[in-house]
């Protein structure tokens, strides 16, 4: 019985203690080591962000490169669906086209008349755009998020929008010197103030962690309004982080579920540049 | 000469292959752990660093684990040293199972992944969960569980005609 025991130990104290001779160091010590660091980084110290900074920048570069193959890969395989699919997406882009140029019309008239409106009460919407390459954009089931190639050297700051063509897509939520983190729209703990068109109501487009989102804070009727007609979600400006009027998704009838969700105009998946966007409303008075 | 080159290089990229074969898995944005498809994944990682440190530890180094661990935490935005102390309690179990093993069995190394991948697993989930107030999908990691058990031997099968041909060109 002592043996057997005295076996379990032998082996235990062998399994963490010993090192081979190729091995710096041993098991313990590396296993306390990654313990130090768990608890390091749940402390906001100065030290520790950069090192994690430092972290950041070496790892995102290197997963850009490594990725590399894999992406024209996969680029590749896009290309060759979208050639198959050529002639369908023509017939139906021509039908499009011509419902958009009869949009475009009435769209042109809206824009002149807000941009009066605007001079009348003496406000102008400033905004700047960066262009940023998306280095990585690996799902994770714990954050939905891409890695931008523009950081705090570029005046990227916490919190700015970013933007896919004229759809947002997400805000950052992680700033290194060269690099920078986004959080998407799909991701469980994004939550965006969003209106709600023609209807003219105010919510909240949460994340879901898959590829749609959901609206929150809204009153009960909105539920059975949003079934007659088809609404789209745009950002809302409130609390002052995104310019107002960004388009994020359309509103439709989930099959499976049956209840309402945002289906997002942007493909997270394909994003391969995105401009980051910061505003300043400007007001004479 | 230059075919002796060649040889020593072959020989030392097939020791090194395993090491490799883990930080391209952790950069790559193919991540085999998070598919994207209802009801299937599985860790291949884990898988990896069972077999080659069950089998020897120095093909798969501690450090490199370690280090291969943090790369992880920071590419799928997990706190960092969470995967890190994951890979290196699979190395433990490893070297436990190594040390009390004579005659090393397929079946056992078989359950013996299940039950460290479900002690690893839990630990993971409880600590990404309780303190760090991760939403953790439970169901998930049970699948997971399941699929990187199911898939063993087939990668049991690959890496066993892998290290056939390490060990012959070592004694080359």
């Amino acid at each position: 019985m002592a043996s057997s025991r005295d076996d379990f130990v032998i082996a235990i104290r062998s399994a963490f203690l010993k090192k081979s001779y190729q091995q710096k160091f041993s098991l313990l010590t590396l296993i306390f080591l990654s313990l130090i660091i768990i608890v390091l980084g749940s402390f906001n110290l100065k030290a520790i962000q950069l090192f994690k900074v430092g972290i950041n920048e070496v790892v995102y570069r290197s997963s850009f490169i490594v990725s590399v193959p894999e992406n024209y890969i996969k680029k590749l395989n896009l290309q060759f669906t979208e050639h198959m699919e050529l002639f369908d997406n023509y017939k139906k882009n021509e039908i499009l086209l011509n419902d958009l140029k009869k949009k475009k019309l009435s769209n042109d008239f809206l824009e002149l008349e807000n941009k009066k409106l605007r001079e009348l009460i003496n406000e102008s919407i400033q905004s700047k755009d960066i262009y940023a390459k998306v280095l990585v954009d690996r799902d994770s089931p714990y954050l939905k998020s891409i890695i931008l190639n523009k950081g705090s050297k570029d005046k990227v700051k916490l919190g700015m929008a970013i933007v896919d063509d004229i759809y947002l897509v997400g805000k950052v939520i992680e700033v290194n010197y060269t690099n920078s983190r986004v959080l998407l729209l799909s991701d469980l703990n994004s939550k965006i103030p969003v209106l709600l068109e023609p209807k003219d109501v105010h919510a909240v487009v949460s994340g879901t962690g898959k590829n749609y989102g959901v609206i929150e804070y809204t009153k009960d009727e909105y539920d059975q309004e949003a079934d007659e007609s088809e609404t789209i979600v745009y950002t809302s400006g409130y609390g002052g982080l995104f310019k107002p009027g960004l388009p994020i998704g359309k509103i439709i009838k989930d099959k499976n579920s049956k209840k309402n969700i945002v289906n997002f105009f942007s493909d997270f998946r394909q994003l391969d540049y995105v401009k980051i966007v910061s505003y300043v409303v400007e007001s004479k008075y | 000469m230059s075919s002796l080159n060649k040889d020593t290089f072959l020989r030392s990229l097939l020791f090194y292959f395993p090491t490799l074969i883990l930080f391209l898995s952790v950069l790559n944005e193919i991540d085999l752990n998070y598919l994207n498809i209802e009801y299937f994944s599985f860790n291949f990682v884990y898988i990896l660093i069972f077999y080659w440190t069950l089998k020897n530890a120095n093909y798969l180094g501690y450090g490199s684990i370690f280090i291969s661990g943090l790369i992880n935490d920071v590419v799928i935005g997990t706190p960092i040293g969470i995967s890190s102390f994951c890979f290196l309690l699979i190395c433990a179990v490893t070297a436990y199972l190594r040390n009390i093993t004579i005659t090393p069995h397929f079946i056992n190394d078989w359950i013996s992944l299940l039950f460290t991948i479900l002690l690893v697993n839990s630990i993971q989930a409880l600590a990404l969960d309780l303190i760090f107030s991760f939403e953790v999908n439970y169901m998930k990691y049970f699948i997971n569980t399941g699929f990187t058990f199911i898939f063993y031997p087939l990668f049991l099968f690959i890496f066993d005609s892998l290290e056939r041909k390490i060990k012959i060109k070592k004694n080359d």
